[in-house]
């Protein structure tokens, strides 16, 4: 039995282009009132999503911003229609969606407490028979005869959030609103979900935690541009939606990477090559690219010149986008103009505030220089990089022993180190704890079999 | 529609607690408090009273003699409508968190204002009483069956103006200031500060298509003239219309009803 279903809905918003300065005289002179009450331009914030939520379960819906989250839960809530499509929601339902709508400034807490659980739906008896909790929940007795105008944003909220979770719903819908209040009433919300999870009713919840997502849904929806990506299994759904973060984010440090690279390049120094380094060229220069400009640049005589740069993942793809941990290789294509003899290849890492990580060249290496000529490759290859989360920098640099350049990328290429550990600093030694005597530790898995099992 | 209207009696409650809350958070703060209810209306009378009396003495006939009394007998009913109204072109816009937020049917907001003021009528009401006792104006008691049925008819007729307005104010905001200035131009229309009977002939047949000319010689038939209710035929064909009208609007409403939750 299902507590929620959604069979392909899609919601088109209306845009009400140059509507603002139409007035009501030019609509019924134009004879256009009808015509203007109609929409000049849609926007579709959901397009044919479909997903049901078993009655008793609790369900997440993730996505970034602006993927139409909040447009699936007022379609659930009933505030606003389908275009098409249906939504069907039986049972009860107490909608979490912005905390103390309603709440009349001028007049006391308590008053507001009576008007508020009216308007989700109580009964005066059955506020009045849970007005005490309520109170207690928000943590507001001293206050309650106070008008709300004084309180503060975070009783404001609470008192909010009270009403609407002692409506007793049988489902409830929740917006992101558990930022509500300190350590303390946090946990007392969970509390408060676990509870309803026990006592079966449905919850569903739009966040932008993944975590909790993970701890506490049976299922979870992702959505992105309005269009359904994936449900189900909420690791795997979770899992679905940071690897697309990441492929975006990868585009996005493609790019960044193209206009840093093309930015520099243009110039020909003194004895100009005859193929500019970077494929990408054609990317207008933008503000991401004055973002890096005062520390990036490219010199050198360009007798050796690195013509491409490529960071490689596991599979040796091509990515800008890195798992603390991962292996990740370097490959540089250098066209040697003239035969040499004497060249060094060199590479460092630098973090976001220009820190140097690593560095090293192949000097340094002591390995001596015999012969390049003509199209090589070479390749820097890290066995796993144990670095934190973070945007990282690279230093690629062909140059002579004693150090004049002939090709040197400084800052040029950008990546990201992805870790779910937010840990702290820059390097992440391979490490392991050990734990002698009574210390035990519930895992992630069995902590959330055990919310479960209090259902 | 009518489903939708079945369910306002469901929300009964809700229109309760929201018309108290208004009347308590309306006062909220003031030294008099809900005194102002009745001092309003006593600070209304005497400033058209000294202006009709002192500085313009000449421009009634004896009929409507003491004038004061008249004009009270109009201003009173006229101050409902007319906040009623032009407090809930606006609701809609103020209530917008509630439509956006929260599952509500939106004409209670405009409802409750036009309830909150027609409260406001009655706390008028002893005032009322108080001048027609000074006045020994005792009104017919068969005239005072007709008193609730008018308050009856301009409620219907307030709340359909009331429901159009706020609906049609979410898509052109300039309906507000084009309202108090329509409201301005209403007053003058209606045979408040003056007697029907004088108004010219021509006149006389534009009052009439005026509704609220209706509502109020009703009230001043029955609480100021003596003798019985001349004008029930009238009152009955604006109660006829009133709820015609009611249908309209709320009709109106409904069509748009959808498109508040994005336009607000």
């Amino acid at each position: 039995m299902n507590a929620i279903e959604l069979t392909n809905v899609s919601k088109i918003y209306r845009r009400y282009g140059g509507r603002q300065f139409a007035t009501l005289k030019s609509a019924l002179l134009q004879r256009s009132i009808l015509r203007d009450l109609r929409a000049s331009e849609t926007f579709p914030a959901l397009t044919d999503v479909s997903f049901s939520v078993p009655k008793g379960s609790t369900y997440g819906v993730i996505g970034r911003n602006g993927s139409g989250k909040s447009t699936a839960l007022k379609l659930v809530a009933g505030i606003t229609k389908p275009t098409t499509g249906q939504v069907r929601v039986t049972g009860r339902i107490s909608a979490l969606i912005e905390l103390g709508a309603g709440f009349h400034p001028e007049i006391s807490g308590r008053e507001n407490v009576f008007i508020n659980g009216i308007m989700l739906g109580l009964t005066k008896r059955e506020i009045e028979e849970r007005f005490d909790e309520i109170v207690d929940f928000a943590e507001l007795t001293e206050f309650i005869d106070a008008p709300v105008k004084t309180y503060s944003s975070g009783m404001y909220m609470r008192l909010g959030f009270a009403v609407a979770i002692h409506v007793n719903p049988d489902v409830l819908l929740v917006d992101e609103v558990l930022a509500v209040g300190d350590e303390g009433f946090t946990h007392k919300c969970l509390d408060k979900f676990a509870e309803f999870r026990r006592r079966g009713k449905t919850i569903l919840l739009v966040t932008h935690s993944l975590s909790m997502v993970e701890r506490f849904c049976d299922e979870a929806l992702w959505l992105d541009g309005g269009r359904a990506q994936g449900h189900g299994d909420p690791r795997r759904v979770v899992d679905a939606y940071l690897s697309a973060v990441e492929k975006s984010e990868d585009v996005l440090l493609a790019t960044t990477t193209a206009k840093a690279v093309a930015a520099v390049s243009v110039a020909p120094v003194e004895n100009p090559p005859p193929a500019p380094a970077a494929p990408e060229t054609a990317q207008p220069e933008g503000e991401l690219r004055d973002m890096f400009k005062a520390v990036e640049g490219r010199w050198g005589s360009r007798e050796i010149e690195i013509a491409e740069v490529v960071l490689l993942d596991r599979d040796q793809q091509p990515s800008f986008v890195f798992h603390s941990g991962d292996p990740m290789s370097i490959r540089l294509r250098v066209v040697a103009h003239t035969a040499a003899t004497d060249f060094v290849f060199g590479v460092s890492l630098f973090n976001i505030d220009g820190v140097c990580c690593y560095g090293t060249n192949t000097f340094i290496e002591q390995m001596d220089p015999e012969r390049l000529e003509g199209e090589v490759a070479v390749t820097f290859a890290i066995e796993s990089l144990d670095l934190v989360e973070g945007t990282y920098k690279l230093d690629v640099a062909v140059h002579t022993c004693d150090g004049y350049p002939y090709d040197y990328h400084r800052l040029l290429y950008t990546f990201r180190v992805k870790s779910r550990t937010p840990d702290a600093g820059i390097y992440r030694p391979r490490h392991h704890w050990t734990f002698s005597g009574p210390v035990t530790f519930r895992a992630a898995d069995a902590a959330k079999k055990e919310t479960k099992e209090q259902d | 529609m009518f489903a939708n209207l079945a369910q306002l009696i469901r929300y009964r409650g809700l229109i309760q607690s929201l018309v108290a809350r208004e009347l308590k958070a309306r006062y909220r703060g003031s030294v008099l408090g809900f005194l102002w209810s009745f001092i309003n209306p006593l600070l209304l009378l005497s400033i058209y009273s000294f202006v009709f009396a002192v500085i313009l003495p000449d421009t009634h006939s004896a009929a409507v003699e003491p004038y004061a009394l008249f004009m009270f007998c109009g201003i009173l009913p006229w101050t409902w409508f007319t906040s009623a109204l032009s407090e809930s072109a606006g609701s809609l816009i103020s209530g917008g968190n509630l439509i956006k937020k929260v599952l509500f049917p939106a004409e209670i907001l405009p409802l409750v204002n036009v309830l909150a003021n027609m409260f406001h009528f009655f706390l008028g009401l002893p005032i009322l009483a108080v001048f027609l006792i000074y006045y020994q104006r005792w009104p017919d008691p068969w005239d005072i069956v007709w008193f609730p049925l008018t308050i009856l008819v301009q409620l219907i007729f307030t709340s359909a103006l009331a429901l159009g307005f706020s609906a049609l104010t979410v898509h052109f905001r300039d309906l507000r200031d084009v309202l108090s200035n329509v409201l301005t131009l209403w007053f003058f229309s209606t045979p408040i500060i003056y007697w029907i009977k004088e108004a010219p002939g021509l006149g006389k047949q534009v009052l009439d298509l005026n509704p609220m000319t209706h509502i109020i010689v009703s009230y001043q038939e029955i609480l100021f003239f003596r003798g019985p209710i001349g004008h029930w035929r009238w009152l009955l064909a604006t109660g006829v219309f009133s709820i015609a009208l009611f249908l309209a609007c709320y009709w109106l409403f409904d069509r748009l009803r959808d498109s508040f939750a994005e336009a607000v």
